[in-house]
Protein backbone atom coordinates (compact mmCIF):
# COMPACT_ATOMS: atom_id res chain seq x y z
CA UNK A 1 0.00 0.00 0.00
CA UNK A 2 1.87 3.01 -1.22
CA UNK A 3 -0.25 5.86 0.06
CA UNK A 4 -3.50 7.13 1.47
CA UNK A 5 -5.14 7.05 -1.95
CA UNK A 6 -4.60 3.30 -2.22
CA UNK A 7 -5.89 2.91 1.33
CA UNK A 8 -9.02 4.89 0.54
CA UNK A 9 -9.75 2.65 -2.42
CA UNK A 10 -9.80 -0.41 -0.20
CA UNK A 11 -11.77 1.01 2.72
CA UNK A 12 -15.17 0.00 1.36
CA UNK A 13 -14.15 -3.60 0.69
CA UNK A 14 -12.38 -3.67 4.06
CA UNK A 15 -15.59 -2.67 5.85
CA UNK A 16 -17.42 -5.43 3.96
CA UNK A 17 -14.78 -7.98 5.00
CA UNK A 18 -13.99 -8.61 1.35
CA UNK A 19 -10.27 -7.87 1.25
CA UNK A 20 -7.88 -10.72 0.71
CA UNK A 21 -5.76 -11.46 3.79
CA UNK A 22 -2.53 -9.96 2.46
CA UNK A 23 -4.16 -6.70 1.37
CA UNK A 24 -6.00 -6.55 4.68
CA UNK A 25 -2.73 -6.91 6.57
CA UNK A 26 -1.09 -4.14 4.55
CA UNK A 27 -4.10 -1.84 5.03
CA UNK A 28 -4.14 -2.41 8.77
CA UNK A 29 -0.42 -1.67 8.89
CA UNK A 30 -1.06 1.63 7.09
CA UNK A 31 -3.92 2.49 9.46
CA UNK A 32 -1.65 2.16 12.48
CA UNK A 33 0.62 4.88 11.19
CA UNK A 34 -1.89 7.12 9.38
CA UNK A 35 -4.30 8.99 11.59
CA UNK A 36 -6.15 10.58 8.63
CA UNK A 37 -7.02 7.26 7.06
CA UNK A 38 -8.00 5.87 10.47
CA UNK A 39 -10.41 8.81 10.92
CA UNK A 40 -11.93 8.21 7.49
CA UNK A 41 -12.34 4.51 8.23
CA UNK A 42 -13.85 5.01 11.70
CA UNK A 43 -16.22 7.76 10.62
CA UNK A 44 -17.34 5.80 7.56
CA UNK A 45 -18.10 2.82 9.78
CA UNK A 46 -20.00 5.10 12.18
CA UNK A 47 -21.91 6.65 9.26
CA UNK A 48 -23.21 3.20 8.31
CA UNK A 49 -24.06 2.39 11.94
CA UNK A 50 -26.09 5.57 12.35
CA UNK A 51 -28.17 4.88 9.25
CA UNK A 52 -28.81 1.35 10.48
CA UNK A 53 -29.92 2.43 13.95
CA UNK A 54 -33.24 0.68 14.48
CA UNK A 55 -34.48 3.37 16.87
CA UNK A 56 -34.49 5.94 14.10
CA UNK A 57 -37.22 6.03 11.50
CA UNK A 58 -39.79 4.12 13.53
CA UNK A 59 -43.27 4.68 12.14
CA UNK A 60 -44.50 7.99 13.53
CA UNK A 61 -47.78 8.02 15.46
CA UNK A 62 -50.79 7.38 13.28
CA UNK A 63 -48.87 6.16 10.22
CA UNK A 64 -49.30 2.50 11.09
CA UNK A 65 -53.01 2.83 11.77
CA UNK A 66 -53.54 4.75 8.53
CA UNK A 67 -51.59 2.11 6.60
CA UNK A 68 -53.62 -0.80 7.92
CA UNK A 69 -56.92 1.04 7.55
CA UNK A 70 -56.09 2.07 3.97
CA UNK A 71 -55.02 -1.45 3.00
CA UNK A 72 -58.14 -3.04 4.45
CA UNK A 73 -60.36 -0.44 2.82
CA UNK A 74 -58.77 -0.66 -0.63
CA UNK A 75 -58.59 -4.43 -0.64
CA UNK A 76 -62.21 -4.75 0.44
CA UNK A 77 -63.21 -2.33 -2.33
CA UNK A 78 -61.43 -4.52 -4.85
CA UNK A 79 -63.14 -7.66 -3.66
CA UNK A 80 -66.62 -6.15 -4.03
CA UNK B 1 -48.87 -33.46 26.32
CA UNK B 2 -48.35 -31.10 23.45
CA UNK B 3 -45.26 -29.01 23.06
CA UNK B 4 -46.37 -25.45 23.91
CA UNK B 5 -43.53 -24.09 21.82
CA UNK B 6 -45.33 -25.30 18.71
CA UNK B 7 -47.99 -22.64 19.15
CA UNK B 8 -45.34 -19.95 19.37
CA UNK B 9 -43.51 -20.88 16.18
CA UNK B 10 -43.03 -17.83 14.01
CA UNK B 11 -44.05 -18.55 10.47
CA UNK B 12 -41.46 -17.77 7.87
CA UNK B 13 -42.12 -15.50 4.92
CA UNK B 14 -42.55 -18.42 2.53
CA UNK B 15 -45.43 -19.87 4.56
CA UNK B 16 -47.07 -16.46 5.00
CA UNK B 17 -46.79 -15.65 1.30
CA UNK B 18 -48.36 -19.02 0.42
CA UNK B 19 -51.28 -18.34 2.78
CA UNK B 20 -51.68 -14.78 1.49
CA UNK B 21 -51.69 -16.09 -2.08
CA UNK B 22 -54.48 -18.45 -1.06
CA UNK B 23 -56.50 -15.43 0.07
CA UNK B 24 -55.57 -14.95 3.72
CA UNK B 25 -55.49 -11.25 4.50
CA UNK B 26 -54.31 -12.07 8.02
CA UNK B 27 -51.18 -13.71 6.60
CA UNK B 28 -50.53 -10.68 4.41
CA UNK B 29 -51.06 -8.39 7.38
CA UNK B 30 -48.40 -10.32 9.27
CA UNK B 31 -45.99 -9.61 6.41
CA UNK B 32 -46.96 -5.93 6.60
CA UNK B 33 -46.28 -5.90 10.35
CA UNK B 34 -42.93 -7.49 9.71
CA UNK B 35 -41.67 -5.02 7.13
CA UNK B 36 -43.61 -1.75 7.57
CA UNK B 37 -40.83 -0.04 9.55
CA UNK B 38 -38.15 -0.96 7.04
CA UNK B 39 -40.21 0.11 4.05
CA UNK B 40 -41.09 3.40 5.73
CA UNK B 41 -37.42 4.04 6.52
CA UNK B 42 -36.47 3.27 2.93
CA UNK B 43 -39.17 5.67 1.69
CA UNK B 44 -38.05 8.47 4.00
CA UNK B 45 -34.42 8.03 3.03
CA UNK B 46 -35.02 7.93 -0.71
CA UNK B 47 -37.66 10.65 -0.97
CA UNK B 48 -36.48 12.79 1.96
CA UNK B 49 -40.09 13.37 2.94
CA UNK B 50 -42.09 11.64 5.70
CA UNK B 51 -45.29 12.49 3.81
CA UNK B 52 -44.05 10.89 0.60
CA UNK B 53 -42.74 7.94 2.61
CA UNK B 54 -46.23 7.32 3.97
CA UNK B 55 -47.62 7.25 0.42
CA UNK B 56 -44.79 4.93 -0.63
CA UNK B 57 -45.58 2.65 2.31
CA UNK B 58 -49.26 2.35 1.37
CA UNK B 59 -48.68 2.00 -2.36
CA UNK B 60 -45.90 -0.57 -1.95
CA UNK B 61 -47.96 -2.89 0.24
CA UNK B 62 -51.07 -2.39 -1.85
CA UNK B 63 -49.20 -3.28 -5.05
CA UNK B 64 -47.50 -6.19 -3.31
CA UNK B 65 -50.91 -7.62 -2.38
CA UNK B 66 -52.37 -6.99 -5.82
CA UNK B 67 -49.42 -8.62 -7.59
CA UNK B 68 -48.73 -11.38 -5.11
CA UNK B 69 -49.62 -14.04 -7.66
CA UNK B 70 -46.69 -12.85 -9.80
CA UNK B 71 -44.19 -13.25 -6.97
CA UNK B 72 -41.88 -16.17 -7.64
CA UNK B 73 -40.32 -18.01 -4.76
CA UNK B 74 -36.87 -17.87 -6.35
CA UNK B 75 -36.20 -14.59 -4.53
CA UNK B 76 -36.91 -13.37 -1.02
CA UNK B 77 -40.30 -11.74 -0.46
CA UNK B 78 -38.54 -8.83 1.22
CA UNK B 79 -36.29 -8.20 -1.79
CA UNK B 80 -39.34 -8.23 -4.05
CA UNK B 81 -41.11 -5.78 -1.74
CA UNK B 82 -38.05 -3.52 -1.68
CA UNK B 83 -38.04 -3.42 -5.48
CA UNK B 84 -41.66 -2.20 -5.44
CA UNK B 85 -40.93 0.40 -2.74
CA UNK B 86 -37.82 1.69 -4.56
CA UNK B 87 -39.83 2.13 -7.77
CA UNK B 88 -42.58 3.96 -5.89
CA UNK B 89 -40.02 6.20 -4.18
CA UNK B 90 -38.21 7.03 -7.41
CA UNK B 91 -41.54 7.86 -9.06
CA UNK B 92 -42.19 10.34 -6.25
CA UNK B 93 -38.80 11.92 -6.88
CA UNK B 94 -39.36 12.14 -10.64
CA UNK B 95 -42.59 14.01 -10.03
CA UNK B 96 -40.66 16.52 -7.95
CA UNK B 97 -37.90 16.99 -10.49
CA UNK B 98 -39.42 20.16 -11.84
CA UNK B 99 -38.32 21.99 -8.70
CA UNK B 100 -34.69 21.27 -9.74
CA UNK B 101 -33.68 20.55 -6.18
CA UNK B 102 -33.51 16.79 -6.47
CA UNK B 103 -30.43 15.29 -8.08
CA UNK B 104 -31.98 12.11 -9.42
CA UNK B 105 -29.34 10.90 -11.82
CA UNK B 106 -25.62 10.74 -11.40
CA UNK B 107 -24.61 14.31 -12.03
CA UNK B 108 -21.17 14.09 -10.50
CA UNK B 109 -19.65 11.44 -12.76
CA UNK B 110 -18.10 8.21 -11.63
CA UNK B 111 -14.57 8.88 -12.77
CA UNK B 112 -13.40 11.48 -10.29
CA UNK B 113 -11.79 10.43 -7.04
CA UNK B 114 -13.77 11.08 -3.88
CA UNK B 115 -11.37 13.08 -1.74
CA UNK B 116 -12.06 13.19 2.01
CA UNK B 117 -11.86 16.79 3.22
CA UNK B 118 -13.29 16.44 6.72
CA UNK B 119 -10.49 14.75 8.62
CA UNK B 120 -11.21 15.56 12.25
CA UNK B 121 -12.13 12.83 14.72
CA UNK B 122 -15.82 12.51 15.48
CA UNK B 123 -17.32 13.09 18.89
CA UNK B 124 -17.85 9.71 20.50
CA UNK B 125 -21.41 8.31 20.36
CA UNK B 126 -23.25 11.12 18.58
CA UNK B 127 -26.48 9.13 19.03
CA UNK B 128 -26.17 9.78 22.78
CA UNK B 129 -25.24 13.45 22.45
CA UNK B 130 -27.89 14.55 20.00
CA UNK B 131 -31.64 14.18 20.24
CA UNK B 132 -33.11 11.41 18.11
CA UNK B 133 -35.09 13.85 15.96
CA UNK B 134 -31.98 15.93 15.41
CA UNK B 135 -29.99 12.92 14.17
CA UNK B 136 -32.86 11.84 11.93
CA UNK B 137 -32.81 15.27 10.30
CA UNK B 138 -29.03 15.21 9.87
CA UNK B 139 -29.17 11.75 8.26
CA UNK B 140 -32.07 12.66 6.01
CA UNK B 141 -30.49 15.95 4.88
CA UNK B 142 -27.15 14.25 4.19
CA UNK B 143 -28.82 11.49 2.17
CA UNK B 144 -30.71 14.06 0.11
CA UNK B 145 -27.44 15.65 -1.01
CA UNK B 146 -26.52 12.49 -2.89
CA UNK B 147 -27.87 11.70 -6.34
CA UNK B 148 -30.71 9.21 -5.92
CA UNK B 149 -28.75 6.57 -7.82
CA UNK B 150 -26.00 6.61 -5.17
CA UNK B 151 -28.34 7.05 -2.24
CA UNK B 152 -30.46 4.08 -3.25
CA UNK B 153 -27.47 1.76 -3.59
CA UNK B 154 -26.25 2.78 -0.14
CA UNK B 155 -29.67 2.26 1.42
CA UNK B 156 -30.21 -1.16 -0.10
CA UNK B 157 -26.73 -2.47 0.68
CA UNK B 158 -25.90 -0.91 4.03
CA UNK B 159 -29.25 -0.17 5.62
CA UNK B 160 -31.58 -2.83 4.23
CA UNK B 161 -28.78 -5.38 4.16
CA UNK B 162 -29.38 -6.65 0.64
CA UNK B 163 -26.42 -8.44 -0.94
CA UNK B 164 -24.51 -6.87 -3.81
CA UNK B 165 -26.23 -9.32 -6.18
CA UNK B 166 -29.71 -8.53 -4.80
CA UNK B 167 -29.07 -4.78 -5.01
CA UNK B 168 -27.84 -5.15 -8.57
CA UNK B 169 -30.95 -7.12 -9.45
CA UNK B 170 -33.38 -4.67 -7.80
CA UNK B 171 -31.78 -1.66 -9.51
CA UNK B 172 -30.92 -3.39 -12.82
CA UNK B 173 -27.24 -2.57 -12.41
CA UNK B 174 -24.08 -4.67 -12.66
CA UNK B 175 -22.48 -5.78 -9.42
CA UNK B 176 -19.41 -3.71 -10.32
CA UNK B 177 -21.53 -0.57 -10.58
CA UNK B 178 -23.19 -1.34 -7.25
CA UNK B 179 -19.78 -1.65 -5.58
CA UNK B 180 -18.45 1.55 -7.16
CA UNK B 181 -21.54 3.56 -6.18
CA UNK B 182 -21.56 2.12 -2.68
CA UNK B 183 -17.94 3.18 -2.18
CA UNK B 184 -18.65 6.72 -3.31
CA UNK B 185 -21.95 7.00 -1.43
CA UNK B 186 -20.35 5.92 1.83
CA UNK B 187 -17.59 8.50 1.51
CA UNK B 188 -19.98 11.27 0.47
CA UNK B 189 -22.28 10.61 3.41
CA UNK B 190 -19.32 10.42 5.76
CA UNK B 191 -18.22 13.81 4.50
CA UNK B 192 -21.63 15.35 5.18
CA UNK B 193 -22.04 13.79 8.62
CA UNK B 194 -18.51 14.81 9.58
CA UNK B 195 -19.50 18.47 9.28
CA UNK B 196 -21.98 17.91 12.10
CA UNK B 197 -20.38 15.24 14.25
CA UNK B 198 -16.70 16.27 14.22
CA UNK B 199 -15.03 17.35 17.42
CA UNK B 200 -14.40 20.97 18.21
Amino acid sequence: MSDCRDCLHEISDYLDGQLDPELKRVLEEHLVSCHRCKVVLDSTRKTIELYCDGKLFQLPGGVRERLHTALRQKLQDRQR
Amino acid sequence: MGDTRETAVVKDDVALVAEAKAGSYEAFEELVNRYENKIYRLGVNITGSPEDAEDVLQEAFLKAFQHLAEFRADSRFYTWLVRIAVNESLMKLRKKRSDRSVPLEDEIGEDGEPIPRELADWKPNPEQIYAQAEIENVLRDAAQKLPATYRTVFLLRDVEDLSTAETASVLSLTEGTVKARLFRARLMLREELSKVFKRG
